[in-house]
C-alpha cells in the first residue's frame, strides 16, 4: 500500500520537530501574537450570542447523526448531485482522488489549474500529484499562495502562512511571483495588491477550477464554500469545469442544519458575526457559471476512524481551527511541527487515526503532544472531547508497544507498587533516605530520563517522613 | 451531624508534600469535621491513565473506591485527582465514589457552606488556577472567595492566569522543551505580579512552576492552597520546603 500523505515524508516525532521551532524567537513571537489576537476576538464575539452552548450541543448532535448515518445521508447526497447534473466520484485513498482528479483535467484539456483553499486537497498532497502529471496547480487564497510560492509548508489550518512575518512575503513575492515590483514594499496592503495582479491573470484564463468543500447537504446536492477573500467566488464561477474534492463527512442533512454551522463556523475560526463569502451551488446550472461538475468523495482512512466509537468524533471537526489558536503547546511550537497538514490539538487525533498505522513513530508522537489542559475541548464549536480523545490514542499506542519497552517495563511495576499499599510505603521510605544523599532540600541534576526534568526545573525530595507515616505514628 | 469525612492525600502528598496534608487535616478538624484517612488508599492512576496504561489503572481505581468505602465524602488536596476520579473514573468502571469525591475548595465552600475559614496569611499572593480544577471540575470562584476572605492576605492577579503552565504529568518529560517554554511565560507572569507566594490547588502544578522558580532563585515561594487556609495567628504557616 502506497504511503498516506497525510503526514509529510521525513518528518520526525514532535518532540524533535518542536526542538528547532521553540529555539526560534521570532517564529515564537509571531504565533504568540497572531493566536492571542485572535482568541480574545474570538471570547468577545462568543460571549454576544446567549445561546452560544446550546448551538454547540445542536452541532455535536447533527455532526453525530450524520456520523451514525452517513451511509444513508451520502447515498441521497449521491443521488442528489447526479439529479442535478454533477458526476460523484468515490475515492478510497489519496491515491485514487488524485488520479481521478489529474484524469478530469486532462479530459477538460488543460494543464493549469486554480485553487480555492482546501483541507482535503492538502491532505491527499494534489499539487505534487499533478505536478507530477503535468499540470501546475496556482493556490488562490492569499496565505496559500504564500506558502505555496515559499515552496513551503502550512503551520495552520485558515491561516496557513501565520509563522511569516510581511517582510518574509515581501521576498518571497520578489523572489517567486512572475511580474511582481522590484520594489515591492512590505505592506499588506501592497502585498495583497501585487498577489490580486497575480491571480485575476490566472482566473481569467483557467479552465479549470479545484476546490474543497465546507459542509454538502444531502437532501438537495448543494456544496458550500465559505472563505474571506473571494478568491473562492471567482474558482467556482469562472472556469469550465469544477472539481470538488470533499471529505465524506462533510455532510449534513437538510438546508436547516447550516444554521447551526454558519453561526458556529466565523465566530470560532475567525472570529467574525458572519462569513464575508459564502458560496453554494447545485449541480450545474446551463449559461450560469461551469458547465461541469465532479464531486470526489475522499474516504483517506475516514470509514476506518468511524469504526471507532471514541476516536470517530473527531469527524465532527468543521476545521475552524479554534483548538489551534488556545492551545498552549501549538503557541509555542507552531504547525509544522505536527508534520501534517493538519496541526494542533484536531491534528494530533486526527493525523493519526487516518494514518492508522501503530508502529508509525511520528503519527504515535502526537497524541503525546499536549498537556491536557483541556483548552481545545472548551472551545471547540461541535463539543469534539479532544482531551478524551487524546488519551484514547495514547492508550493504542502503548498497546502497540512491545512488552520490553523500557517505558512499559517502568509503568508496569510502578503500578504494582501503587497497588500494594506495603510496597508502596517500603518505596516512599526508601526515596527518603535521598535526603542524605543530596544536599539543599531539593534535586538539581538527575541522570536520564530525570534529567528531562532537571534540565530546567528543581525537583523536590520526599519526605523525611510521608503522611502516611506520620499518620500511622500520631493518629493511627 | 457530624460528616464522616475521608483525606485523599494523592500519592503526590503523600510522599512529597506531607505537610499540606495536615494542613487539610488541621483545617476540617478545626472546621468541625471527623477525619479519617484509611491506610490502604494509594494513587488514583491518573499518570498510568493520562499516559495511555489502561489496564494498569483499573485495578488502582478500584481500589481506591474500596479505600474510601463507607464515608460520606472524601477530600483531595488536588484537583486533578479529584477530577481523575470524578470524570474519569465512570467511564473506567463502575463505583459511586465519583458522587463522593471534593477537591478542597468545593468541600469548604459547597459542603460546609463556609468561605471565613478563619486564616490568617500576611503575605502578598497570586493565584493559578489549574487546568483539571479550571476546566474539568469547574471550581470557578471558590478558591479566590476562600482567599478573599484570609486576614492579612493580599491577593494579586496573575496575567493569563488559566494558561496551562506544562506541567502535564509525563507530558513534561516527553516534552520536555515545549513544557519548559509553557513553564518560561508563566513565571514571568508570576514574577510580574510581584506577589511573594504563588498559590493553586494542586502541588503537582505548584511543585513544576516552584522547581523553575528555585531554579532562578527568584525568591517566590509556591504554596497550596490548604496550607494558606489553615494557617493562624495562633499556628502561622512556616516555610518547610
Amino acid at each position: 500500500m502506497a504511503r498516506n500523505p497525510v503526514t509529510w515524508l521525513g518528518v520526525p516525532a514532535f518532540p524533535e520537530a518542536a526542538h528547532e521551532a521553540l529555539a526560534d524567537s521570532q517564529l515564537r513571537r509571531n504565533l504568540r501574537h497572531a493566536t492571542h489576537t485572535i482568541r480574545d476576538k474570538r471570547t468577545r464575539v462568543v460571549s454576544e450570542v446567549p445561546d452560544w452552548e446550546e448551538l454547540r450541543r445542536a452541532g455535536e448532535v447533527i455532526k453525530d447523526d450524520v456520523l451514525a448515518n452517513l451511509d444513508t445521508y451520502l447515498e441521497r447526497l449521491e443521488a442528489a448531485v447526479t439529479a442535478r447534473g454533477g458526476v460523484v466520484h468515490w475515492a478510497r485513498d489519496a491515491a485514487e482522488a488524485n488520479e481521478i482528479v489529474l484524469r478530469l483535467v486532462r479530459e477538460a484539456g488543460t494543464d493549469e489549474v486554480v485553487k480555492v483553499k482546501s483541507m482535503a486537497t492538502a491532505e491527499i498532497g494534489l499539487n505534487e500529484a499533478l505536478e507530477a502529471g503535468g499540470v501546475t496547480a496556482v493556490e488562490t487564497d492569499l496565505a496559500e499562495l504564500i506558502v505555496q510560492l515559499g515552496h513551503d509548508r502550512p503551520s495552520h489550518i485558515l491561516v496557513p502562512a501565520i509563522h511569516r512575518n510581511r517582510a518574509e512575503i515581501r521576498d518571497i513575492f520578489r523572489r517567486e511571483m512572475p511580474g511582481a515590483p522590484a520594489d515591492l514594499p512590505a505592506e499588506p496592503r501592497a502585498l495583497a495588491e501585487a498577489a490580486r495582479k497575480h491571480l485575476r491573470q490566472k482566473f481569467l484564463t483557467a479552465k479549470v477550477a479545484v476546490s474543497g468543500a465546507n459542509f454538502a447537504v444531502a437532501d438537495t446536492g448543494s456544496i458550500m464554500v465559505v472563505e474571506s477573500e473571494g478568491n473562492g467566488r471567482m474558482c467556482l464561477t469562472l472556469p469550465e469545469t469544477l472539481i470538488t474534492v470533499m471529505g465524506l463527512e462533510k455532510l449534513v442533512p437538510s438546508w436547516r442544519d447550516l444554521e447551526v454551522f454558519l453561526q458556529l463556523l466565523p465566530r470560532s475560526s475567525t472570529a467574525e458575526r458572519m462569513n464575508p463569502y459564502t458560496s453554494v451551488w447545485t449541480g450545474v446550472t446551463p449559461g450560469d457559471g461551469p458547465r461541469e461538475f465532479h464531486l470526489v468523495l475522499l474516504d483517506n482512512g475516514r470509514t476506518q476512524t468511524l469504526a471507532d466509537p471514541v476516536g470517530r468524533q473527531a469527524l465532527r471537526c468543521i476545521r475552524c481551527s479554534a483548538c489551534l489558536n488556545v492551545c498552549p503547546v501549538y503557541e509555542r511550537t507552531g504547525g509544522q511541527a505536527y508534520g501534517s497538514v493538519y496541526p494542533g490539538p484536531i491534528g494530533a487525533i486526527l493525523t493519526p487515526q487516518l494514518v492508522a498505522d501503530p508502529h508509525d513513530k511520528q503519527a504515535a508522537s502526537l497524541p503525546y503532544a499536549s498537556s491536557l489542559c483541556g483548552a481545545c475541548f472548551e472551545v471547540c464549536p461541535v463539543r469534539i472531547d479532544i482531551p478524551e480523545v487524546l488519551t484514547h490514542l495514547r492508550a493504542k499506542t502503548v498497546a502497540a508497544k512491545p512488552k520490553t519497552s523500557p517505558e512499559k517495563l517502568a509503568m508496569t511495576a510502578l503500578g504494582k507498587v501503587f497497588h500494594d499499599p506495603r510496597k508502596y510505603e517500603a518505596a516512599q521510605k526508601a526515596g527518603s533516605l535521598a535526603r542524605y544523599l543530596v544536599p539543599g532540600g531539593k534535586i538539581t541534576k538527575l541522570p536520564w530520563p530525570g534529567s528531562l526534568w532537571t534540565d530546567s526545573r528543581d525537583a523536590p525530595l520526599p519526605a523525611r517522613e510521608s503522611f502516611r507515616t506520620w499518620w500511622r505514628n500520631n493518629r493511627g | 451531624m457530624t460528616v464522616r469525612v475521608a483525606l485523599f492525600a494523592t500519592c503526590l502528598g503523600d510522599t512529597l508534600f506531607p505537610e499540606t496534608c495536615k494542613a487539610v487535616l488541621r483545617l476540617l478538624e478545626r472546621l468541625g469535621c471527623e477525619v479519617d484517612f484509611p491506610l490502604s488508599q494509594t494513587c488514583c492512576g491518573q499518570m498510568h491513565f493520562n499516559t495511555g496504561y489502561r489496564d494498569e489503572t483499573v485495578p488502582l481505581a478500584r481500589r481506591l473506591g474500596e479505600s474510601f468505602a463507607g464515608y460520606d465524602a472524601v477530600v483531595a488536596p488536588s484537583g486533578s485527582c479529584a477530577a481523575m476520579v470524578r470524570d474519569i473514573y465512570p467511564k473506567l468502571l463502575d463505583s459511586d465514589l465519583p458522587g463522593r469525591m471534593y477537591e478542597l475548595s468545593e468541600f469548604l465552600v459547597d459542603v460546609l457552606g463556609v468561605t471565613d475559614v478563619g486564616a490568617y496569611f500576611p503575605h502578598r499572593v497570586t493565584y493559578h488556577p489549574t487546568c483539571h480544577s479550571l476546566r474539568m471540575l469547574g471550581v470557578g470562584e471558590r478558591p479566590l472567595k476562600l482567599l478573599r476572605a484570609v486576614r492579612g492576605l493580599d491577593l494579586v492577579e496573575l496575567p493569563a492566569a488559566e494558561s496551562c503552565c506544562g506541567f502535564g504529568g509525563t507530558f513534561a518529560l516527553k516534552n520536555s522543551e515545549t513544557s519548559t517554554a509553557m513553564l518560561g511565560d508563566k513565571m514571568r507572569y508570576v514574577l510580574d505580579t510581584g506577589a511573594e507566594v504563588l498559590t493553586a490547588g494542586d502541588n503537582s502544578c505548584l511543585m513544576h512552576i516552584g522547581g523553575g522558580l528555585s531554579r532562578l532563585r527568584a525568591g517566590v515561594r509556591t504554596v497550596h492552597l490548604a496550607d494558606i487556609l489553615a494557617s493562624t495567628e495562633e499556628e502561622p504557616w512556616l516555610a518547610t520546603r
